[in-house]
């Protein structure tokens, strides 16, 4: 028998598009050994070693360009569109990387594991960015999905933490087992799992007639639509979101997100002329109940955190509107949304981690009675993420949705813009009631003490709230990066 | 559904598997459904008896068994699949070259690795 001949050149260009994965995995690893190596009260060397590791990812990400990289006989892709949530991704991970040490000290939960487990979390998370083969998205997705089950367990003596670990496990395991069937359904409709070959077949009218393709992308919508807490999919996340540790709770809702809407919007933008005739009606229903269901339930949370986690919920909703369309405009609006919200909802867990003392017991809005004179820079902060995240101007939040409904308004959804921006308006009344309490509400007996920051935790806040000012006052060249990204996807 | 009932052709190489699906369910449908209808029916002591035949249990059947095999499970899992991956690989070694040696090598090394990382951390210790 012949040797196979392995062709060098492509193999290397393979390696090149996942240069930025690579480097993600290699630090996990490396970490792993460093952790076996030195002492218990030396674990913040470990946070320093990741957080490099990740900037050096970011960079090859920057190195790599915008260019076009496929590898792998088209398994993985490195465009525009794999970069910008690479960098959305990498950005949400080194935040929460400068947030873990002060919060596992103050936790008593400081472990070398929790590092690794984050990175390679983070590493499925880019896989499924720039998978345009739907294994490969799903190799991602279970790569992101069990170190993340770990890690919102991670507080083992803690009931709340089991409790959230368990059902997320539970619930996780079915969608994913959702999204794999969607695909089998795909491929026996289509004999293919390649995005772009089911693309160019979607072209032919009867694919989208077939009702073995469509349970097929049903499905796989299930599968994704968990993954992001779409309505009605969203039942895990408010006790999954409470009892994690905190800033694994503000990775989640970010990065997670991220990962799964990259995976959606490859598949739906790809799609556009063949599913989305179809698939409109599903995703405005998604959309305007998620919305809906998200806000309403937070209005009436008294749980600093509960209430945050049904906050994350309803902004998935409004992200999805600019996806209803499946169009340029909406599709950079959703880009340009993601990237912003990972910075507010970052920077909004952030402050209440300082000011919550302690897990389960510190989260009730009540403590931040009279914290905003007392605390200037606290309460400035959190105000400063909340009114982003209701999106007043002149904050990024603001930006992102008047992109998105405005998306949706010039595609001729009046409607589902109409439902958004009355939503939108709703959400103003929970996040401001946490400013109102902050400011106006006199503290009753005792004053909780924040936590004394530390320097990386206060460079992280202040990153995103650097983030949330520049993204709202000059948001010409992020928007023109989600521009080029969503073009570089449709040529 | 109509559709789907007209689009079945004879000559689609599928419908050999429709054929055999069909054949297969009915068969155990009928061969439940007849051994109800025909099949005697003595009920004594002996058919109510917990087994038939073999040894009266003893003890109940929920034990607690020990978390400990849990890990050693999971490691047994993870170094199981590890020689169903190198099966196939052993298999075309020869076609693959150097190149699969090399590949072949990384996958065992980060395994190692894994390996290594749970002995330290004593999770190969009974205790």
């Amino acid at each position: 028998m012949s040797p196979i001949p392995i062709d060098a050149a492509a193999l290397l260009t393979g390696l090149r598009c996942i240069l930025p994965e690579i480097l993600v995995v290699a630090t996990a690893i490396f970490v792993l050994f460093v952790d076996l190596m030195i002492p218990e009260e030396n674990k913040r060397i470990l946070c320093g070693i990741s957080l490099i590791g990740v900037v050096i990812s970011l960079f090859s990400v920057f190195l790599l360009g915008p260019a076009r990289i496929s590898g792998f006989s088209g398994a993985v892709v490195h465009d525009g569109l794999g970069a910008f949530f690479e960098i959305v991704i990498l950005a949400a991970c080194a935040l929460t990387l400068l947030m873990a040490t002060g919060y596992s000290e103050w936790e008593g939960t400081h472990k070398g594991e929790f590092y690794s487990l984050l990175l390679l979390s983070t590493s499925g998370m880019m896989f499924m960015a720039k998978g345009t083969d739907l294994m490969t998205v799903f190799l991602g997705l279970e790569t992101l999905s069990i170190p993340i089950y770990v890690l919102v367990g991670f507080h083992r003596h803690r009931m709340s933490s089991i409790e959230g670990a368990l059902k997320y496990f539970l619930l996780g395991a079915f969608a994913s087992g959702f999204f794999l069937y969607g695909v089998a359904l795909m491929y026996a409709a289509t004999g293919t799992t390649k995005i772009p070959a089911l693309a160019a077949m979607l072209l032919d009218a009867r694919l989208a007639a077939n009702p073995v393709f469509l349970a097929g992308v049903g499905l796989l919508l299930v599968g994704l639509a968990f993954k992001v807490s779409l309505v009605p999919f969203h039942m895990w996340t408010p006790d999954a979101y409470e009892g994690a540790p905190t800033v694994v709770t503000a990775f989640m809702s970010a990065a997670v997100k991220a990962a799964a809407f990259a995976a959606l919007i490859r598949v739906l933008l790809l799609t556009f002329g063949g599913l989305q005739p179809v698939m409109w009606k599903v995703l405005w229903a998604l959309s305007v109940l998620t919305m809906t269901v998200g806000n309403l339930s937070a209005l009436l949370q008294d749980n600093v955190k509960r209430m945050l986690a049904y906050s994350s919920i309803a902004h998935a909703g409004y992200v999805l509107v600019g996806l209803v369309s499946g169009d340029f405009l909406g599709g950079q609006a959703a880009l340009f949304y993601l990237l912003v919200y990972a910075f507010m909802n970052i920077g909004a867990f952030g402050v209440v981690i300082l000011i919550a003392q302690k897990e389960d017991e510190g989260y009730d809005i009540r403590n931040l009675a009279g914290i905003g004179f007392k605390y200037p820079a606290l309460g400035a902060f959190l105000t400063l993420f909340l009114v982003s995240l209701g999106g007043i101007p002149p904050t990024a939040g603001f930006v992102g949705k008047f992109y998105l409904f405005s998306a949706a308004v010039k595609n001729g959804y009046i409607w589902l813009a109409v439902l958004g921006v009355l939503n939108s308006a709703a959400s103003i009344y929970y996040y401001l009631r946490l400013v109102v309490y902050m400011y106006m509400v006199p503290a009753e007996g005792e004053m909780p003490v924040p936590r004394p920051s530390r320097l990386a935790f206060s460079a992280a806040l202040f990153a995103s709230g650097a983030a949330v000012l520049l993204l709202g006052i000059f948001p010409g060249s992020a928007l023109d990066l989600a521009a080029r990204s969503v073009l570089s996807l449709l040529m | 559904m109509a559709n789907f009932v007209s689009s079945i052709r004879f000559s689609d190489p599928y419908f050999s598997v429709l054929l055999m699906l069909g054949i297969g369910v009915g068969m155990a449908v009928a061969f439940v459904l007849l051994s109800q209808a025909l099949g005697p029916k003595r009920y004594d002591r002996v058919k109510y008896s917990v087994y038939e035949c073999g040894v009266d249990p003893f003890t109940t059947a929920s034990v607690r068994i020990p978390v400990k095999f849990y890990l050693i499970a999971l490691l047994f899992i993870l170094f199981d699949l590890e020689s169903a991956f190198i099966y196939p690989w052993a298999v075309l070694f020869r076609q693959l070259g150097w190149f699969g040696f090399i590949e072949m090598g990384i996958f065992i090394l980060i395994l190692l690795a894994g390996l290594i990382y749970a002995w330290k951390k004593g999770a190969l210790e009974w205790q």
